[in-house]
């Protein structure tokens, strides 16, 4: 690499924020993001905002139906449509 | 006022998560809360006539929904006799619970209100989910929820990998800005 970069754009920042929820960013680019949030307030807030999201699903236990599920409950209803429908 | 239209077509799509997710902190058993879901979408298309269209579909759905949760806890309790409500401090197997510190309250379990604070938090996730675009909340929910891997996701929808970050970058602005109200 013939020139480091440190300092990123805050739109970087925050496609980096996000992959960070996901844990996929790689460790450059965590640094690269905590540098960012050093100077720039928006993006903390941001990055802030982003950590609580994740924190509240994750305690939330929310749960969703799978496609199999989902599309199996589809076939049923729309048998069920048609019979009303006839 | 019957400002509400009705159509069932679009029911599964909109409401089936949110039907779920309510009714899985209330029977705690995934099977059960699926067939109690699909129950009551048979049963809404079934008085259908009868949708007055005061409120949305969704809380009619729900209200529905409601009555089948009742139902389902009546028909195992009369199923296997025990209607009535039968505590016992103490059983009388020996293995466990004989010693004093196992009956004491374990303050890192969940308590009544920590449980009760999730299942609302629950509904405040899908009641902001349900504002979000349908392809934003689709993903969304494939990734935040049910954890899949971007390739999935992206073979799945076929999109790019830059073009699913920007989705799920909107998404989650828009989450945080739904829930920052009540919950952050």
């Amino acid at each position: 690499m013939s020139k480091i970069k440190i300092f990123i754009p805050c739109d970087d920042a925050n496609h980096v924020c996000d992959k960070t929820q996901y844990k996929e960013a790689s460790l450059w680019e965590m640094i690269k993001l905590n540098i960012h949030l050093i100077y720039c307030r928006a993006c903390r807030k941001y990055t802030n905002n982003n950590t609580k999201l994740t924190k509240a699903i994750k305690e939330s236990n929310v749960e969703c139906l799978d496609k199999k599920s989902k599309e199996s409950m589809k076939l049923d209803f729309e048998k069920a449509l048609k019979e009303l429908t006839d | 006022m019957p400002n509400h239209q009705i159509n069932p077509n679009q029911w599964i799509d909109l409401y089936s998560d949110y039907l779920y997710n309510y009714t899985i902190t209330r029977v705690s058993d995934r099977e059960i809360a699926q067939d109690l879901v699909q129950d009551t979408f048979f049963a809404g298309l079934k008085s259908m006539k009868n949708f007055k269209g005061e409120a949305s579909e969704r809380t009619w759905l729900i209200s529905i929904l409601k009555r089948k949760i009742i139902d389902h806890y009546r028909k195992i309790n009369s199923n296997k006799g025990k209607a009535e409500v039968r505590i016992s401090y103490n059983d009388d197997s020996e293995t466990e619970g004989d010693w004093l510190e196992e009956r004491v309250a374990d303050p890192f379990d969940k308590t009544a209100e920590d449980t009760m604070q999730n299942s609302e938090l629950g509904d405040a996730i899908h009641n902001c989910l349900g504002k979000l675009p349908e392809k934003q909340a689709y993903v969304f929910k494939m990734k935040t929820i049910q954890g899949f891997e971007t390739e999935v996701i992206c073979n799945e929808l076929n999109i790019t990998a830059s073009n699913l970050w920007v989705i799920i970058h909107r998404a989650r602005t828009a989450m945080a800005d739904c829930l920052k109200e009540n919950w952050f």
